[in-house]
């Protein structure tokens, strides 16, 4: 399997407080992993390290065999190969609908105006945004919102998509319509790396699970093996918390 | 103290309370946008972010240092002491400026220095999921502000700036100090040759409020048209998007 971001040996602390302790782990092209376990276990700490919104305190982090952490590397070409979509969507305020997935493509990627609108559309309708186009976020709903926010990422045509906790924040009758999209884009090959406390659907949709605790990676495999037939004593005391609720 | 004297005083006089009002509200608007582009710059220099050690962090130190010199010495003394500072200081080294330029320079300055603390507050304002976002596409530092922050910070300092405006056209009588032929001093050339102080600065009360009234008036306007529609619209298979 072709290996897009392998991290060695990450760590990350604010201050004298280690979030991350010695991560390693990998994601292949084409895969969905999702990362789950508690609060405070570093898990969205490593998926901001891996686009650099956190910078890490040590270790590698290897995109297609090069090195981003090397001084040299081009930061900002870096961040476009990776799609963002944030828990708190963070929809730019100032532009409609349609210009927050058209902005990026025309000031990062330079891609000419009717390319950018072309692409944009394209995605709104994968999300199902497409009639709001003229929309401004805040008259938005937090579902309807965190779909664009998704296709504005789509829209960048990234390598790999990241989801931090992306519906932690909304009410529960609108996580349904934005896990529905991730689903689809899961469905269509698309390499994601999700930050989830939706067991339920990192189940369903996952092809590798990685469970983290108190800043390193505890148990990963497939679904199988980490949700129902977990080994180690702290992914089983995790699961039987979050089943609990 | 009557309606006729007050009346046959704007009679005789109305070209001139018309120059002197048409010569404030010049100062008001220049020295507004120069003091608004002026708190722009130095709002946007004091957020860059310093990184590390490097020649670049130190220039900027510098910089911030000269800024904040700058911003307390024309907040923290009368503008009226800055006019005759500014012009007869010049003055005194064989530069004679031309009164208008000197009253909008002062003014300028003096908004600028204010300006800068609305801007600065207004970009720390947003939130940083905002810049978040804009680095996670791939945006520098630049084109974040150019793109996403400042069109926000406009319409946050928006309210301020027009503050600002109301207080410049009352605030440039004092340039009267110098001897600028705005409102103020076109009034008291007035009354010197009528002895009517009541009458004529009665009239130049009211030319005051209704430039006041009109400038809030419109400025109101504009933060409506900024904003926006509060209703979207649901776009329809076969119309084209606007952009």
């Amino acid at each position: 399997m072709e290996k897009v971001i392998d991290i060695k040996h990450l760590n990350k602390s604010f201050g004298s407080h280690e979030v991350l302790r010695d991560v390693n782990f990998t994601v292949n092209k084409g895969e969905v992993v999702c990362l789950i376990g508690s609060s405070g276990s570093g898990k969205s700490t490593l998926l901001r390290c891996i686009n650099l919104l956190e910078t890490p305190s040590g270790g590698e982090i290897i995109y297609n065999g090069e090195n981003i952490l090397d001084d040299k590397h081009d930061i900002k070409q870096y961040r476009t190969h990776l799609g963002m979509v944030f828990q708190q969507f963070n929809l730019f305020n100032n532009h409609n609908v349609l210009k927050n997935c058209i902005v990026g493509q025309q000031k990062v990627l330079k891609r000419s105006k009717e390319e950018a609108k072309t692409n944009a559309l394209k995605y709104l309708q994968i999300v199902g945004m497409d009639q709001y186009i003229n929309a401004k976020p805040r008259q938005l709903s937090g579902g309807q919102k965190q779909r664009v926010a998704i296709a504005r990422a789509l829209a960048m045509d990234p390598e790999v998509m990241l989801f931090d906790e992306p519906t932690s924040a909304l009410d529960p009758e609108m996580v349904g319509e934005v896990l529905k999209v991730m689903r689809q884009l899961a469905d269509e090959g698309h390499t994601m790396l999700i930050v989830t406390h939706e067991m339920e659907f990192a189940r369903e949709v996952s092809d590798r699970v990685v469970f983290m605790d108190k800043g390193v990676i505890v148990e990963e495999g497939s679904p199988e093996q980490v949700l129902v037939n977990p080994k180690q004593e702290r992914t089983k005391e995790f699961l039987k918390r979050t089943l609990k609720q | 103290m009557s309606l006729d004297i007050i009346l046959s005083i704007l009679k005789e006089n109305w070209p001139s309370y018309l120059h002197g009002a048409y010569i404030t509200l010049l100062i008001a608007v220049f020295s507004t946008i120069i003091g608004a582009l002026i708190g722009l710059l130095i709002g946007v220099v004091h957020t860059i972010p310093l990184r590390k050690k490097s020649i670049k962090a130190v220039i900027l130190k510098v910089i911030n240092f000269i800024l904040t010199v700058y911003v307390e010495i024309f907040r923290g003394t009368p503008m009226i002491v800055q006019a005759m500072v500014v012009f007869y200081g010049l003055y005194a080294y064989g530069i004679e400026m031309d009164r208008f330029v000197a009253a909008v320079v002062v003014v300028g300055l003096n908004t600028g220095a204010y300006m800068a603390e609305y801007v600065r507050g207004g970009i720390v304002s947003i939130d940083k999921g905002q810049y978040e976002a804009a680095a996670a596409i791939g945006m520098g530092h630049f084109q974040t502000m150019v793109h996403v922050i400042l069109p926000q910070v406009f319409r946050n300092i928006l309210p301020a700036t027009g503050n600002q405006l109301i207080m410049n056209i009352k605030d440039s009588a004092v340039l009267s100090v110098i001897s600028v032929t705005e409102l103020f001093f076109t009034t008291k050339s007035i009354a010197g040759a009528n002895f009517r102080f009541a009458e004529s600065f009665i009239i130049t009360c009211f030319i005051y409020l209704i430039m006041t009234f009109i400038a809030s008036r419109i400025l109101r306007i504009v933060e409506k048209k900024m904003d926006g529609q509060d209703a979207y619209q649901v776009q329809t298979k076969k119309e084209e998007p606007n952009l």
